[in-house]
């Protein structure tokens, strides 16, 4: 009979070895999925790491797909080291990228390029945090559950860009087609190095975080929130201030994703624009141990998952769910590799009926 | 022929991961006698009784009752075989009658059949000399009325091995008595009953044999008749210590704390504390004596400015602190180092290293936004080294240390800030003997330093030697401050069941 015990210590070593078969298992039981539908796996992922870094053009394109990942990390990891689950990153990045198009659409022609996009960015940020701030204010005056609460908040952004776009902003010079007009010149970030600059921001931004979560006080305080709300409030911290000031952060950081694809990447607004990033940055940000420099790595990863997923798509015919499947095997088998670390399964000696 | 044990455990081991919890036990209960099972936290009490139980199963050895091997896969097992435990914790239902818990669980027909029910627990109240009423609900019930129940309960399924963990803790002195009472009377109707119970006094009295655990591992079985305190203190720990506890008289005392009328509601606007008034003076330390759940939290609380007032004033240096909330009284510079009762659910975070939890109370009187950690690296050390942690390092996690050494981290946070107020909760709640004798000796050396010290204790020989006076309360009220150095146990307890302090104890 197997019995279940509970591992006393773990070195780093074994952790980061656990994690890393973790990995290479979720690569296995895809490898057979790929197989049965048809396709030779090891082909599968050879296309797909060609496809996301194969040449220059591929390259850039997956630091493109990385850039919101990396930003949006950010932003969950703050509140994740709080232990509040932030599970709205879409609906902030969403409503980051409505504030940021209102700029766009009504003050291009009134100021010069920088001070449209730091003004979109500004907007994009505060919408965003005011987004999380709605779940977190709720959490601390009433105790709602925050999983819930930011979840329906995106659906709540979600269809409010979709009457944007059918309704208020339709472009008239679309010849009827829903869609929000193109921004202008003024108001799309510019490139460095052949990509646009959001890849500079995503990593002044996880230097940022990194000071910020392990050399403030603010971050210190958000730490001991998350370990224990009673030590907080022991230790005499205001815990609703706390919370609040994180998730302003957390959904400013969503929100300025939302900027970065919107002028970016879009040009303009439209729903489909957060594209499942603020949901794919739990897996980074959970992956990555809630530790920001690990952010970068895991959503890079991502990043060629995506990126070589579409690929495969065009060059193989191999449906793209099949890199969606591969991502939701990789956060099954690490979920489950936590088991594994705080315990072992071992052989019961003896028997006893 | 021969008389068969009640019980009898041998060679058992149990081992969680790389802990063995124990390592060839053996344990042999006679029908007829009160066996106490002494041993440090951690010796592997639970663990065994947990085993007898049906919760754990041995790795390796045998269990026999009455002479037949047995082997437990479940809980249902031991209980249908005539072994009945009792919890620290009760495990009552509040809204229901005695009667209703009794049958609680016991399947049979639908339909109560309450006459005869009633029958037969007066069957069993007359058999061992309980007394209980079968209709009164379990919220009115006191302690000792709902560890009666507890009893009743047990033995109406049929046990006539009874196991009793830490059945004292929250007795007053004379439902103590009451209970042993009870005890003695069963076990002259032949059961046999196992208490499991690190107080020695209660030990002495209560038991016939004693079987001593130490790390695991049985140390001796001894006929309690035959045996002193220190052999026992000596088997337990593993060498001998030195019981007495200094009590110094210091002269001069300045009051420091004064807690004017204060009234705090629980959060169901019920008196948590009523009317409670008292001083707190540099240079001495105030035991606070009652039975768990008397408002000792809150009053700690209520001081340290984590729940609110709904009435009265608690003064310190002069100024009035109620409505001021922790932040504040750190801000103000007020040093009341705070002890809580949960030491690593509140105090301590339990995943961060000892240099991080020392940060804690030093944080906010830092300035900028950035945490300066260099003078708290080297306060760490100091006190690692002053007071004797064992740790593998500073930034070692405070979860993986003991609970002595856990205890030693928060006590030497609070003492390094030079507190003026000490305010301890249950500071060896879970320690071995020779550490709580350390934290008496910081407490002492606190008190020789002019702070004012409120100790809320559970062992009241503790506080008697301890303490220079003894607040007790009851229900949320004062019932008496009194000289510790001239109460009897038996007064402190007549007060920890609400008698209020007589006209003569009165004067100091």
């Amino acid at each position: 009979m197997l019995r279940i015990i509970k591992r006393e210590d773990v070195s780093k070593r074994q952790s980061i070895l656990i994690r890393f078969i973790a990995i290479l298992l979720s690569l296995v039981f895809s490898g057979v999925f790929i197989f049965i539908l048809g396709f030779n796996p090891i082909e599968v992922f050879g296309n797909m790491v060609i496809g996301a870094l194969g040449t220059e053009m591929r390259i850039k394109e997956t630091i493109i797909k990385a850039i919101p990942l990396i930003i949006t990390s950010l932003g969950i990891l703050v509140a994740f080291k709080m232990k509040f689950w932030n599970i709205g990153g879409e609906g902030q990045i969403i409503m980051g990228a409505f504030a940021a198009t209102y700029i766009a659409l009504n003050y291009s022609d009134n100021f010069s390029r920088p001070v449209v996009l730091i003004l979109m960015m500004l907007a994009a940020m505060i919408t965003g945090g005011i987004w999380a701030f709605i779940p977190a204010f709720f959490k601390v005056k009433f105790g709602t559950n925050e999983t819930i609460f930011t979840l329906m908040m995106n659906y709540i952004a979600l269809k409010w860009v979709t009457y944007l776009q059918y309704g208020p902003w339709k472009d008239p010079n679309s010849q009827g087609f829903p869609k929000v007009a193109n921004f202008e010149v003024n108001a799309i970030l510019p490139s460095v190095f052949g990509i646009h600059i959001g890849w500079i921001i995503a990593i002044v931004l996880t230097i940022i975080i990194a000071i910020f979560m392990n050399y403030t006080k603010k971050g210190y305080e958000i730490t001991v929130v998350g370990e224990s709300i009673d030590t907080a409030k022991y230790a005499g911290m205001n815990i609703k201030m706390i919370v609040i000031t994180a998730m302003l952060i957390s959904g400013g950081l969503c929100g300025l994703t939302g900027m970065i694809q919107a002028s970016a990447i879009e040009k303009t607004l439209t729903v489909s624009l957060s594209g499942g990033y603020g949901f794919t940055a739990i897996i980074t940000t959970w992956l990555s141990n809630l530790k920001a420099p690990f952010v970068l790595m895991t959503s890079l990863a991502f990043a060629v998952l995506l990126q070589g997923g579409s690929y495969i798509q065009i060059a193989m015919q191999v449906p793209s769910s099949v890199a969606d499947m591969i991502q939701g095997m990789i956060l099954f088998f690490v979920l489950g590799s936590e088991f594994f670390i705080r315990y072992t399964i071992g052989l019961k000696s003896k028997e006893v009926a | 022929m021969q008389q068969h044990a009640a019980i009898e455990m041998r060679h058992i081991s149990k081992a969680f991961g790389a802990i063995k919890a124990n390592e060839n036990v053996d344990l042999e209960v006679r029908s007829g006698e009160v066996h106490a099972l002494l041993g440090e936290n951690g010796a592997g009490k639970s663990t065994l009784m947990n085993m007898l139980s049906g919760i754990y199963s041995p790795d390796s050895g045998s269990i026999f009752i009455k002479g037949t091997e047995v082997h437990f896969s479940s809980p249902k097992q031991p209980i249908k075989l005539g072994i009945g435990m009792i919890h620290q914790h009760f495990k009552l239902i509040d809204i229901l009658t005695a009667k209703e818990n009794i049958i609680l669980g016991q399947g049979g027909g639908f339909f109560v059949k309450g006459k005869e029910l009633s029958k037969e627990i007066k069957h069993i109240s007359d058999t061992y000399g309980l007394d209980i009423n079968p209709d009164k609900k379990v919220y009115e019930m006191s302690v000792g009325e709902k560890q009666t129940l507890e009893i009743i309960k047990v033995l109406y399924r049929g046990a006539k091995i009874l196991i009793m963990d830490e059945p004292t803790a929250v007795l007053t002195p004379q439902e103590i008595k009451r209970l042993f009472g009870i005890l003695r009377n069963m076990r002259d109707q032949g059961c046999a009953i196992i208490i499991i119970t690190h107080k020695l006094n209660e030990v002495m009295e209560i038991s016939d044999r004693i079987t001593v655990l130490r790390k695991g591992k049985t140390i001796a079985t001894v006929e309690t008749a035959k045996t002193e305190v220190s052999d026992l203190i000596e088997m337990m720990v593993g060498k001998s210590v030195d019981l007495a506890i200094a009590r110094e008289n210091i002269a001069e005392k300045k009051m420091l704390l004064s807690v004017d009328n204060l009234h705090v509601f629980d959060s169901e606007k019920r008196h948590a504390l009523n009317e409670v008034s008292f001083e707190l003076y540099g240079g001495e330390i105030l035991g606070v004596a009652g039975v768990a759940g008397s408002g000792q939290k809150e009053l700690c609380e209520t001081i340290a400015g984590l729940i609110h007032a709904e009435k009265g004033r608690i003064f310190f240096d002069g100024d009035n602190i109620v409505g001021k909330n922790p932040r504040d009284i750190i801000r103000l510079g007020i040093r009341m180092g705070f002890i809580p009762e949960d030491r690593l659910g509140m105090g301590l975070v339990a995943s961060m290293d000892i240099v991080h939890n020392l940060i804690l109370k030093d944080y906010q009187n830092q300035p900028g936004i950035f945490l300066k950690r260099k003078h708290i690296v080297e306060k760490a050390h100091k006190i690692v080294k002053r007071l004797d942690i064992q740790t593998p390092g500073i930034y070692s996690p405070v979860r993986k240390l003991s609970g002595g050494n856990i205890q030693k981290v928060l006590l030497g946070r609070e003492i390094d800030s030079n507190p003026r107020v000490l305010i301890t909760a249950y500071p060896v709640r879970g320690l071995d003997i020779g550490a709580s004798y350390k934290i008496y000796e910081l407490l002492n050396e606190q008190k020789r330093l002019g702070v004012g010290v409120l100790f809320i204790g559970e062992d009241l020989d503790v506080l008697l030697e301890l303490c220079d006076r003894i607040m007790v309360l009851f229900d949320g009220n004062v019932t008496g401050i009194v000289e510790a150095r001239s109460v009897t146990k038996e007064e402190l307890g007549l007060m920890m069941a609400g008698g209020f302090q007589s006209r003569e104890a009165l004067s100091c």
